[in-house]
């Protein structure tokens, strides 16, 4: 095996009294694609920005190449080979994908050096078969073609070590595949990659070698990722076994949500054309599609966000007159938004804020416009029990929680409140094995007592695990409804991708 | 090195040493000048310091001067807690200083005029407020600019008012007919400014406490200002709040105008307020949009400005300095902001 690309020694970095990273070791070789696995707050991030520069760390040191190397920022990470592509992009919009490449990458007397930056990109497309469009703006980009930008973005700029976190979270399968012929191709040209994803079976496809982290230190390593199983790896990132829900048989009762040819117009993302969709009670209904085919309409017109320009919606048989939060609330809607920390939560407001903020004008948080800060008090602290949400107390800044407390916080605001109908989006993207075992528990529990949930969601296996039947969008329409016993991710992804008939 | 890093958390003693801090900072900065204008720096600070808070009578005027930087303050503390970047509160003050005015020479017993002063004052500042808010809801117009702006619209038809129709015609100067005698402000203590409109200023602190922190506007307020989209998916109408709150900021606003025509001026000039507006920024600066810490605030900038005169008359430094104090004090201030959410580490080779 050739020497290591990269060899991060001893690395330690605390947050206060928290350790985020003790000791740990790290290396990549070229060529070669290295796993990096653990829970939330296991120290994944912790260790990649001390890599990238964006933390010093306490102790230990980052070889690269073997020679010890001074890493206080970006700019020294870039200078050094190293390249990330974060969760969220770093890219301009409005700018075309040329642009954004040649951002920060000084030309000749101060003029941008346009052919020089073409003959580059089309030189990375034809070694990895990487291309775009250089002209086109990123604004018209879909999401992966945007990762893709990142891709090219950290090879342009000289990459010969690759990180990419969670990069599959916002892809559809097609494009997973794609994604890692791309990185399987790059290591066989010599790069090193650092892939983080929670997914073990993506990780065990295309690794050649897993670090798990658990508490901040190296909890495992696995030499062969692909003969080694699911649980085996779920296990040293949790430290315990974990068994998948068990869906129990269940009667669905009456429709408690029903669209009836919803069309919407007007509203960012792809408009919703005649849709038409219901969810029974005891039921719970997937929405799969790539994204951007109107979940996003979807979830703001059941959500009241967004109303229709025509078609009609009944929540518990009444049917909804004005849409708006309150008033689906009122006839017994309970909603989890996709994104947790933009839409869901005030990260800067004490937690009791955010889980009270829903309802806050109503009998139970207030009286004549006067709040209860006792009853909210009562009202957090109890969740905060209930639902194992771990944090100092109900006045703990939001922001300082980890996602999957977040997320249980949002759960809890609903569930106290005994919902009708459920709509959540996305209900556990980012989280980890153990978070998102909770979230499905409590989903099935709520499908128990009689809940309709309709969960929008992208990964095919977690919807084929907890749903009933699966709607699959594409462009805006429904493209068809298969029930848990027809559906496979084979199926549905013909049907996601617009390749099987209107079903 | 030296770089800045995320905080994970913020000490809650940090809100009362920040101000704290920041003042001492421009205390400290502003010495130089007084030593460059030759006078001794403790000796001139002692003076501003005695002339401000030394006897009682000093201290009602330093009062009389805080009541409108109170109410400026807690205008700019409320508008900003929705990040509703009221910048104009100079003009909403000087739309109720016109508007009490306009009232208080109708003749009519003195505390109906004193009450209309009051009610006609807030709904004048109110009513600028709203434009600035209006042009932001309804066309994303930038308020920052649209408030400050809006600031020399008024301050110049405030002017050509009395400099032409509005004019005393007893007095050659320009300056507006007074109130009726009527209708001035009791004064609390014979001998002294000390105005009823104060005690006044000192109970709206507590009531705009109460509302930020009590009451579901509040509620709605803070959580409009610190996430608009969350507060839109919570079902709250974030065009309404802020809207309630441009009226609430700018009532406020306009109450110190009527203060200072009901209980100082008893009429309208074209420095009725030495830019008591932008003060209140810094005030509300200072007391980090919380409406209880806007008091002390606005007492510090006031005993600047009070101690500053006394100072010049005594020591020949420039009664500007107060000015300078301020500024100093609110750019020390958002450095000092700057640690909330950050702190200093070493970096580079260990030792």
């Amino acid at each position: 095996m050739s020497a290591p690309l990269i060899q991060m020694r001893g690395i330690t970095k605390s947050f206060g009294a928290v350790k985020a990273n003790d000791s740990v070791d790290l290396s990549v070789a070229p060529g070669e694609i290295l796993g990096l696995l653990g829970e939330n707050g296991a120290g994944k991030t912790t260790l990649m920005n001390v890599l990238f520069g964006a933390y010093a760390p306490d102790a230990g040191e980052i070889l690269i190449e073997g020679r010890p190397a001074a890493i206080h920022n970006s700019a020294d990470a870039l200078a050094a080979g190293i390249g990330m592509v974060h969760q969220h992009f770093h890219l301009a919009p409005r700018l075309t994908v040329l642009e954004n490449l040649l951002i920060g990458i000084p030309g000749k007397f101060g003029r941008i050096d346009r052919a020089g930056g073409l003959a580059r990109l089309n030189e990375i497309g034809r070694q990895h078969g990487l291309n775009l469009d250089p002209d086109l703006p990123v604004s018209a980009l879909s999401v992966g073609e945007q990762q893709r930008l990142e891709i090219i973005k950290a090879l342009f700029r000289g990459a010969r070590l690759l990180i990419l976190d969670e990069p599959t979270a916002v892809l559809a399968p097609t494009e997973v595949d794609g994604l890692f012929a791309a990185l399987r191709s790059m290591a066989a040209q010599g790069l090193g990659i650092i892939f983080i994803s929670h997914k073990l079976n993506e990780v065990r496809a295309l690794t050649h070698r897993c670090v798990v982290l658990r508490h901040g230190k190296v909890a495992g390593r696995v030499d062969h990722p692909a003969e080694t199983t699911s649980a085996q790896m779920a296990k040293l990132m949790c430290g315990h076994e974990i068994m998948p829900p068990i869906k129990e048989v269940s009667t669905p009762g009456a429709p408690v949500l029903t669209l009836d040819g919803v069309s919407t117009s007007g509203h960012g993302g792809t408009p919703l054309r005649e849709v038409s969709l219901f969810v029974r009670a005891g039921e719970i209904l997937g929405i799969a599609g790539v994204s951007g085919n109107g979940q996003r309409a979807l979830a703001d017109v059941i959500s009241g966000m967004l109303s229709p320009s025509a078609g009609s919606m009944t929540i518990a048989g009444k049917a909804v007159a004005q849409f708006s939060p309150r008033e689906l609330q009122a006839l017994g809607l309970g909603r989890i938004p996709e994104d947790r920390m933009t839409t869901g939560l005030v990260t800067n407001l004490p937690l009791a804020d955010s889980m009270v903020l829903p309802r806050i004008g109503t009998e139970a948080f207030s009286r004549k416009g006067l709040l209860d800060p006792a009853a909210i008090r009562a009202f957090a602290e109890a969740q905060i029990k209930a639902y194992d949400i771990r944090c100092p107390g109900p006045m703990t800044r939001a922001g300082a929680l980890s996602g999957g407390n977040l997320q249980k916080a949002l759960l809890a605001r609903e569930l106290a409140f005994d919902p009708k109908v459920l709509i959540v989006s996305q209900p556990t993207r980012g989280l980890d094995i153990g978070a998102a075992r909770f979230i499905h528990e409590k989903f099935l529990a709520m499908r128990a007592k009689g809940c309709g949930i309709i969960v929008i969601g992208e990964d095919l296996e977690e919807l084929l695990m907890l749903c009933d039947r699966i709607a699959v969008m594409y462009e805006g329409r429904v493209a068809g409804t298969l029930s848990s016993a027809d559906a496979t991710v084979a199926r549905l992804g013909l049907l996601m991708t617009g390749a099987e008939g209107r079903a | 090195m030296f770089r800045l890093e995320a905080r994970t958390s913020t000490p809650a003693w940090f809100n009362l040493a920040l101000p704290l801090v920041a003042i001492a900072v421009a205390l400290v900065l502003c010495s130089g000048l007084i030593a460059v204008a030759g006078a001794g720096v403790i000796e001139a600070y002692g003076v501003m310091l005695s002339a401000s808070l030394g006897d009682s009578y000093a201290i009602t005027e330093t009062l009389v001067r805080a009541a409108p930087m109170i109410f400026t303050g807690l205008a700019v503390a409320i508008a900003f807690r929705a990040k509703f970047w009221n910048i104009g509160a100079e003009g909403q003050l000087l739309a109720g200083a016109v508007a009490s005015c306009l009232v208080g020479a109708i003749p009519m017993p003195g505390y109906l005029a004193m009450l209309l002063m009051a009610v006609v004052g807030a709904a004048a500042g109110a009513l600028i407020a709203l434009v600035p808010a209006t042009l932001r809801v309804k066309f994303k117009v930038d308020d920052v600019v649209s408030s400050l702006l809006l600031n020399s619209v008024i301050y110049y038809a405030l002017m050509a008012l009395i400099e032409g129709p509005w004019k005393d015609t007893f007095s050659g100067y320009p300056i507006s007919p007074p109130i009726e005698d009527s209708a001035n402000f009791p004064v609390l203590i014979e001998g002294t400014r000390l105005h009823i409109g104060v005690v006044v200023a000192l109970i709206a602190a507590p009531v705009c406490w109460f509302l930020i922190a009590r009451t579901t506007l509040g509620f709605r307020i803070r959580v409009t200002g610190e996430n608009p989209e969350a507060a839109r998916y919570g079902g709250i109408n974030v065009e309404r709040v802020l809207l309630s709150t441009a009226l609430l900021s700018g009532a406020l606003a306009g109450l110190a105008g009527v203060g200072e025509v009901g209980g100082v001026h008893f009429q309208v000039m074209s420095d009725i307020s030495p830019g008591y507006g932008y003060s209140g920024i810094v005030v509300a600066m200072l007391a980090r949009l919380n409406p209880l810490g806007v008091v002390p605030a606005a007492i510090f900038l006031a005993a600047v400005m009070t101690g500053a005169e006394a100072m010049s008359r005594a020591t020949g430094v420039p009664a500007f300095l107060s000015e300078v104090i301020q500024g100093t004090a609110l750019l020390a201030m958002l450095v000092a902001l700057l640690f909330t959410a950050y702190r200093i580490r070493r970096v580079g080779a260990p030792a």
